[in-house]
Formats: C-alpha cells, structure tokens, sequence
C-alpha cells in the first residue's frame, strides 16, 4: 500500500506533466488554428476563390449590317458549337480523344486544336468544333462526365440574306488568322470573326463589339458545377449602309449574267445607293470554309468574281470621258460652247489617221451636238487644243484618277496620265496620246465609281464624295446631309452647257442614248454613252469597225453609260459598264434607265424611310 | 494468495459492484464530450456527401452507436478481468499483424485491412490499444527500484518494439511511430528515469538518416512533400496546399453550413476521412475549429484525470496510454491537415468516415471507463 501510494504519486507528478505538455500541444494547434483561419484569412479567401471561379471570355455578337432602310443585309444565326477550356481539364489529351469518338475531327481540325491550346491564355476557350449536328450535341451532353472542360454553346455565324449580289458591298468576314489571334486574345475567342472586304471589312472595328465573360464555379474536375455571374460584353454596333437593297437588287438583275458593273450615287451627298458588281459570290462560305472546286472555279473564272469592280475594275472610260474633256477646255478658253469644229469622218495628224466612229462625218457641230452624237472627230481637236495635263487636272476635279478616300477597302484610284506620268514611265508622249485621251481610250483608266461620282459633280456642282456607311449605331454620318460637301471648282455655266448637252443625248432622237430616255412624266435622264475598245485593235479591224461577231468575247468593247437624273433637279447619278457588251447605248443605258427609273420613282435619296411605306401608312388611317 | 490480498477485496466488495452502480459510475462528462464530437462528425459527414446523409453520415452514425454500447459493455468489465486479457491480447494483436501481412488486403499501396466477419478492421489500430494493456500489466507489477534497473526495462522496449517492427512492415509509418510514441509515454509514466529517455531519443537522431534510406519512396516522398509542399502542387503536396486552403478560407466565422467551396466542389481527396477536419474548420470557421479543438482536449484532459484519480499503477497506465493515443490521433490528424508534419493515413478519432479507428478507439474508451469505474480497485503488485 505504502510503496502503491508513493507510487501514485511520482504517476500523478508524471501524467501532470505529460497532460501539462499535451495542453501546450493543443495550445500551439489552437494557435495556428488562428493565424491560417484569421490572421491568413484574406490570402486563403481569394486562393478558394481562383480554385473555384473560373472565368472565360465570350465573343460578342457582331453588329447588323442593314441597308438605309433596316432591311439586313448581313447578320448573325445561332448554331451549336464546342468549345474546349484545357485548363480544366486534367488530361486534355483523353479528353480530346474521347470528343472524337462522339464528333469525328480530322487530322487538319486536331493540329488547330493543339496549335490553339498552345499558345492562349487559360480564359479563352478553344474551338473544338462548329455546326455542331443535333445528334453530336446530345452526345456531348450525355457523355459531360468524360469530357471535363468542354462546353457546348450557342454561338453565332454570319449570314448574308442577298447572298451574291450584295457580296461586294456588303463584304464578308472570316476567322481571324494565327497571327491576328496572337496579336489581340479578344480575336482567339471562338466565334469572333474578322471583316475581310467591303463594309464588314471597312467598319470592322465599330462591328466586332467588346467580349463578354462567364464566371463558373467548377470542381476539381473541371465540371461546371453552376454559373457564379456573366455578361454578355458589348455586341457591336449596328452599321446601316446607305445602300437602297430594293436598286442593289434591281442593279444586280439588270446586269443578269453580264460582266459589269453599276453605281448609283446620290448626287447631292455621294451616298451610294446601289454598287453591283457582276458576278458575286457567295460571301457565307468565307466563314463556313470554301469547298476546293468553288475556289479554284472562281479563280479560272474569266469574269473575276471577287474582285470588286465597282471600286477596283479598271477600265477605259470611253467616250463617257468626253465631257470631262469639254469641261477642261471650257475652262482654259480653248473651246467656247459656241465653237464650230468640222468632222470629215477622220482626223489626221501627222501621218496617222484617227477615225470617227463608224467612220460618219459628223460636218460642222459645237460641243452640243458632239456629244449629243459622240463625235470623235470634234474630241480629238478638243483635246489636242486643250492639252493632256489641263485634261488630266479636270478629271481630278471631277474624281476621276484620284483617291476617292472611299470608306470601301481595296478601291483602285485609276489613272488619267499626264505628261509627268509619262515622263517617270518613260512612256514618249506624242502628240497621237492626247488624241485618243480626248475619246477616253489610251492610257486612260476609270472605275465605275470614279465615274458615278464625275457624273454626280457634274449634274450637281457639289464636290461630294461617294461612300456607303450612313448611320453606325443609329449616328448620322459626316457627308450623308446635303451641304456637308463644297461647292465644285468648275465654273456653273460650264456645267450648264455640259448639262444640257447630255440631256440632248438622252432626250432628242438623234443622241445616242435616245432609246433609254425615261417614261416618267415631268422627269428626265441626262447622261452619255460609251463604247471603249479593251483590244489595241489592228488597222484593218480599225476598218471594219468592231465588226463583233467575229471577236472573241474577251476582245470586244465595254459598253458603258453615265447619267444623271432628274435633269431639272440632278439627284441621282448612275455608272453602268457591261463589260464586252459592245455598244454602251444597247447594253448599259437601258439598265441605267431601270435604275434611274427606280431612283426617281422610290426616291430613296436623304430617307431612312421607304418613300412607299410612307404613302401606305397614309393610305391607311387608323 | 497472500494477506494483502484481502485487503484489496474488500473496497471491492464494501462498495457492491451491481451493474447498475457500476453504470452509474461511469464519467458522464466523458460520454457527453465524446458524443457531442460524434455529433459534430455526423454534421461534417452530411457536409462533405454535399448535403446527404448518404452514404457518409447515416452509415457513421450506425457504427457510432454500435461502438458507444460496446463501450458501456467493455465499462461494466472487471478491471482486473481486463488485467488478465492483457497478455493474451496482446499476443493475439500481433498474430492479427501477421495475419494482416500475408493475407489483408491493400489500400492505398499498404496492406493494413482485414476483413473479420464482414467488418473491415485494422489490427495496427488494435494493436496500439493492446500494447498498452501489456505494458500496463507489466509495469503494474513492478517496483520502483525495478523500474531503475536497465534489465528489466529491455523485455518492455520488446514488447514495444515487435509491434512497432510489424507496422513499419506493413508499411505504415505513421501508425508505427504513434505505437512506439504511446509504449515511450506509459514508460514514462510507469516512473522510467528522464535521461534514459533522452539517450533514446538521441539514438534516433543520429540513426534516423540512415532509416530513411530504408523508407518506402512513397514515404520520402511525403517528408520531401512537407519540407516543400509547394514543388509539386498537383501531387503530393497537393492535398496540404487544398487543406490549408480550405482551414484559411473559413476565416473567424466560417463560409456557412455546406457552403465551403473546397469541400462541396472536391478540392480535397478522401475529405470525409482524414481531411474531416478542414470541413468543420471551412464551413464554420474558427469558432467551429476551436470548439472541436477544446471538445477533443477535454477528452485527453478527462482521461489523464481518469488516471491520476485510479488507485491501481493498472489503471493508472491504462489510462494514461488510452489518452496519449487519443492524444496522438488528434495531433498528428490535425498537424498534418494544417501542414505541419508530413501526410499520413491517421484520421481524427470520433469525426473522420471509417469504422476501424472508431472501432479501436471507443474499445479504448470502454477501457477507460472500466478504469474509471474501477477507479477504486487496489490490487497487489503480484495480484496476477
């Protein structure tokens, strides 16, 4: 008992300190329990948070593309798509092998994907697959467990509901390419596309918008367990071209399967109502990826269907230059509107023989009448007497041969030479060049825009300058009111006298284009025709004189026009050109009468509403 | 037989030892702590299924109340009952290890479970509860100028060392080095001299390096781990980065009931077992971590107070080894889910998903409410 009792007390002295020492343990535990739980709280937090909170970007919708009216021209569909976030998964490689056994993806399509995950950062998703089939969604949905990190979502592509005829204008657009991506992330996002030509391209930056972002909350496995916030971004904004799609329509039809191509302006303010360009091509397939034979089709394609022709096409204006010639020498004195020149049906100089057209001898005219029958004769004497660069300094007054600074991408300037030109060409200039510049043929290049727009200075006196984008989100553009342009440098009387020459042409039965006069009443069409020889033709075709049917297609003229209308009140100014389509006056006049006839009797020009919408809604009280 | 030994019947005997009185004995301080820490494991088990009572919390909870009658039981057993099942016991928990090593099953790379009758057991789990039992008996008879002699220690570093060998072995490092932590503690309290016990320690020091030669890589991996968590963030130094993670983000107040991020999106491997912890301690924060802290302590503190209130060296040793092996679990859980010391398979007793360590540790309890309830027992040093 004794020794139990000693005992028990050397224990209790023990246990006492062991329970002392296990105390100061939990102590120590409790302590830090404090620091990692409070003092360490704000560091832990946000590590729970990044563990959990994914966040990725998401495209924003591209803007519309509308026509002056709101009609659309290019918008978006919504389609299915797969999207991959390798950051949650743990073994992207199996989960990218476990995709392709639900979504078939070829060789191509896997090198993207592994290209794409290699060079972004973790909060831009990766395209797996597009167009995703209804079949493939629901086994993606089903088989979420095996494919940690792929999301299936609604995305958007472009469409373009005119399809070919707008393609010109209207432009396409295109995933960005490797190099773009890298140099902003904003365009690695799936779905974000990148405006390649005409107004998607030229307005690219207001269209694309600003992205939006989801914040997840996934597990460990990369699951998205619920959505924690998001936001859509900022879809772009809505561009409305100055477009009238009812005469880009028109315009494209009346072209039909001809080459060409036809520009309405409004005269006042350079809006372009209508750009046609024939033929188009499909603008969809940019997005979607063009099939191999319809490339290499469009390639073979003589008629050169993606090029723009309204902007880029170079072409001889013909005797559609003959009044920039006229104006030119109205204004250095060497030709009066009284002025009598004789056509003997050639004209010679030196010992060369420059003939009239269909060799006529046209007799003793002015200017008026010159034009009013597109006498050659009276133009080559214009011109010599006049000079090549006092010719080329009018045409750049009226727009001809320089910068448009168009709000089109890919315009061409053309050319009108001068005698500096020729010199830095090395190109000797004989006294023969400025002959033939004053019927438009030489060196001489236009485009149908640069034409509409020499035609719109013309029948207005208002320098205006042609472009296509009205209202972006809604905003009035500069230049689309009349007065935001200044007055022409060309003296009024001389355009008068122009003027009246062309409406002669149209409206008298001797001029050229008499057949397309307009059949509205109290309303005229002035303009010119033009009949440009594309083939340094031969003497002895020179004497047969564009005998056609013996010409390959390629060989024969342009056929152009050039017009303006009303007469008494210019607004509207249309260039049409069919190219090989001979004459002007049986080709390209008559589709100029449609959409002048059209332009006169819609009157689009200044309105953001159909005039007809407008006679309806009176029509119909309520 | 001798005179002494009537002197050690009667308090037994005067104090008529009916199951009833006997039942009434026991610490209901002690039931009540030791429920109330079940209950809390019952929370974060509903928790960490993500708000179900399946197929974590309803299936605890079962084993919970089966093991607490089984401690009531083992509390109604004679101490000196107990005193003579502790050899055999102890034979028995090291055939258990053998068996355990040719035929158990592997978990987690180590083969340390066996099935008894449908019930998944882990004999290193006993064998620490039964290691004590021997020591106990061996010391209890022993006198305090026995204690000082070195011979008769060397059979009790045996006895610790078979069982400690068998777990390494398994290979379980953790569980072997808290078997040979608690035969060192009951050592000490059984009136082992203090320099002995540093001469020991200073011989691991100096052999240490060269066991860890001898060290599964899995188990270098963990002690590399934990001396740099950070170098592999998606291995094996994950789990502590998530863990402390987890502890951070609750804060003073916690993220809310089923509201921890870490535990409902599965930061954490296997957190319904050892990581139970960083439930408690995300979902309701400091407080919540710090009464757990205290409810585990009050337990040690009870236990320790069961032995210095026992009137047998028995009892006393009992008791003391039962505490520092609650004492241990919760240490060595709770260290290591903070990232203190390396990753180990030990859960935290009454809280964690698992029936073997509730098993052995509510065996333990039941021992040491017999102890309490036999607190007053006297039996001579030669009693058996």
């Amino acid at each position: 008992m004794k020794r139990d009792t000693k005992k028990q007390a050397g224990f209790t002295k023990r246990a006492l300190l062991i329970g002392t020492a296990q105390a100061a343990i939990f102590g120590a535990i409790g302590t830090r329990l404090y620091k990692l739980q409070v003092d360490e709280h704000s560091k832990y937090q946000l590590l729970a948070e990044h563990n959990s909170i994914s966040e990725r970007l998401t495209a924003p919708e591209r803007g519309l593309i509308t026509d002056r009216f709101g009609v659309v021209l290019a918008g978006n569909q919504q389609h299915w798509r797969a999207l991959f976030m390798a950051a949650q998964a743990p073994d992207p490689a199996s989960v990218l092998d476990n995709f392709a056994k639900l979504v078939p993806l070829d060789a191509d399509e896997r090198a993207r994907i592994a290209a794409d995950i290699g060079g972004r950062p973790g909060y831009i998703p990766v395209l797996l697959k597009d167009y995703l089939e209804w079949p493939e969604m629901a086994a993606l949905e089903v088989n979420t467990p095996n494919l940690p990190g792929v999301i299936v979502e609604v995305g958007t592509s472009r469409v373009y509901p005119f399809g070919a005829g707008f393609a010109h204008p209207v432009g396409y657009v295109a995933r960005p390419d490797q190099a773009e991506a890298k140099a902003n992330n904003v365009l690695a996002l799936p779905g974000m596309r990148v405006g390649r030509s005409g107004a998607e391209a030229a307005n690219d930056d207001v269209l694309r918008g600003s992205p939006g972002y989801v914040q997840t909350e996934t597990n460990v496995h990369g699951e998205v367990v619920r959505q924690v916030a998001h936001d859509n971004g900022i879809p772009g904004q809505t561009v409305a071209l100055s477009l009238d799609s009812g005469m880009q329509t028109l315009a494209v039809q009346a072209l039909g399967t001809q080459a060409g191509a036809a520009v309405v302006l409004d005269a006042l303010t350079g809006e372009i109502l209508a750009m046609a360009s024939n033929p188009g091509f499909d603008p969809g397939l940019f997005d979607k990826g063009i099939p191999t034979d319809v490339w290499k089709g469009w390639m073979a394609d003589p008629m050169h269907p993606l090029q723009n022709k309204a902007i880029a096409g170079l072409f001889a204006p013909g005797s559609t230059f003959k009044p920039t010639v006229a104006l030119a020498a109205l204004k250095y004195g060497s030709l009066t509107p009284d002025k009598i020149l004789t056509c003997n049906g050639s004209f010679q100089l030196g010992d060369h023989v420059f003939w009239c057209d269909n060799h006529t001898a046209h007799g003793s005219i002015t200017m008026t009448t010159a034009l009013q029958v597109s006498c050659d004769v009276f133009f080559y004497q214009v011109a010599l007497g006049v000079g090549v660069d006092r010719i080329a300094e009018m045409a750049h007054t009226l727009g001809i041969g320089v910068d448009l600074q168009l709000d089109i991408p890919h315009a061409s300037p053309g050319l009108v030479p001068t005698i500096e030109w020729a010199a830095a060409r090395g190109v000797h200039w004989a006294p023969g060049n400025t002959v033939v510049q004053g019927i438009g043929q030489g060196y001489t290049q236009v485009t149908p825009m640069a034409l509409a727009t020499m035609m719109a200075r013309v029948a207005t006196g208002v320098e205006v300058g042609p472009h296509m984008a009205r209202r972006i989100d809604g905003n009035l553009q500069d230049g689309s009111d009349i007065g935001d342009w200044p007055a022409l440098d060309v003296d009024d009387r001389h355009l008068a006298v122009v003027r009246q020459a062309l409406f002669e042409v149209v409206n008298t039965p001797s001029g050229t284009a008499y057949g397309s006069r307009l059949d509205l009443p109290n309303m005229q069409m002035a303009g010119k025709t033009g009949t440009a020889q594309v083939h340094d033709n031969t003497a002895a075709e020179k004497q047969k004189n564009f005998n056609d049917a013996t010409m390959a297609w390629a060989d024969r003229p342009n056929g152009l026009f050039v017009g303006f209308a009303p007469y008494n009140a210019p607004r509207y100014a249309v260039a049409v050109i069919v190219e090989h389509g001979l004459f002007g006056a049986q080709v390209a006049a008559p589709i100029a009468k449609q959409l002048m006839t059209y332009a006169l009797t819609n009157d689009p020009a200044g309105r953001d509403i159909p005039l007809t919408t407008k006679v309806s809604d009176a029509g119909t009280p309520s | 037989m001798n005179g002494s030994t009537l002197s050690l019947h009667r308090p037994f005997k005067d104090r008529s030892f009916g199951l009833v009185r006997k039942f009434m004995r026991i610490n209901w301080l002690f039931v009540i702590c030791v429920c109330a820490l079940a209950g809390i494991g019952y929370v974060a088990l509903y928790s960490a299924a993500g708000g179900s009572t399946t197929p974590y919390a309803n299936s605890q909870l079962i084993r919970f109340c089966t093991a607490l009658i089984m401690m009531f039981a083992i509390a109604m057993v004679d101490i000196r009952l107990i005193a003579k099942a502790a050899w055999p016991s102890y034979v028995l928990g090291i055939l258990l290890l053998v068996v355990v090593m040719k035929f158990g099953h592997t978990g987690l790379g180590a083969k340390r479970w066996m099935s008894v009758g449908g019930v998944e057991i882990q004999p290193s789990e006993l064998m620490k509860l039964f290691l004590v039992l021997a020591l106990a008996a061996y010391f209890h008879r022993a006198s305090h100028e026995r204690i000082g002699n070195v011979f008769f220690l060397l059979p009790a570093v045996v006895v610790i060392l078979i069982p400690v060998g068998l777990i390494l072995k398994e290979p379980n490092l953790g569980t072997a080095v808290i078997t040979a932590a608690i035969g060192a503690t009951v050592m000490l309290g059984a009136g082992v001299r203090w320099w002995k016990f540093a001469i020991v320690i200073a011989v691991i020091a100096i052999a240490a390096p060269v066991l860890y030669h001898h060290l599964h890589d899995y188990q270098k991996a963990r002690i590399i781990t934990f001396l740099n968590p950070g170098s592999d963030p998606l291995g094996a130094g994950y789990n502590i980065i998530q863990s402390k993670i987890a502890l951070g983000s609750g804060g003073f107040s916690g993220q809310g009931f089923l509201q921890g991020t870490q535990n409902q999106l599965n930061f954490l491997p296997e957190k319904q077992t050892d990581f139970v912890f960083t439930i408690i301690a995300e979902e309701f924060g400091f407080i919540g971590s710090i009464a757990t802290l205290a409810l585990l302590f009050l337990i040690v503190a009870i236990a320790l107070y069961t032995a210095m209130r026992s009137e047998n060296q028995f009892g006393r040793l009992l008791a003391l080894g039962i505490a520092t092996n609650f004492f241990l679990y919760c240490f060595v859980n709770l260290s290591m889910v903070m990232g203190l010391i390396p990753v180990g398979g030990v859960p935290l007793p009454l809280i964690s998903y698992g029936g073997s360590a509730l098993t052995a540790v509510m065996l333990g309890f039941g021992v040491l409410m017999s102890v309490h309830v036999h607190r007053d027992a006297e039996f001579a040093v030669d009693e058996f």
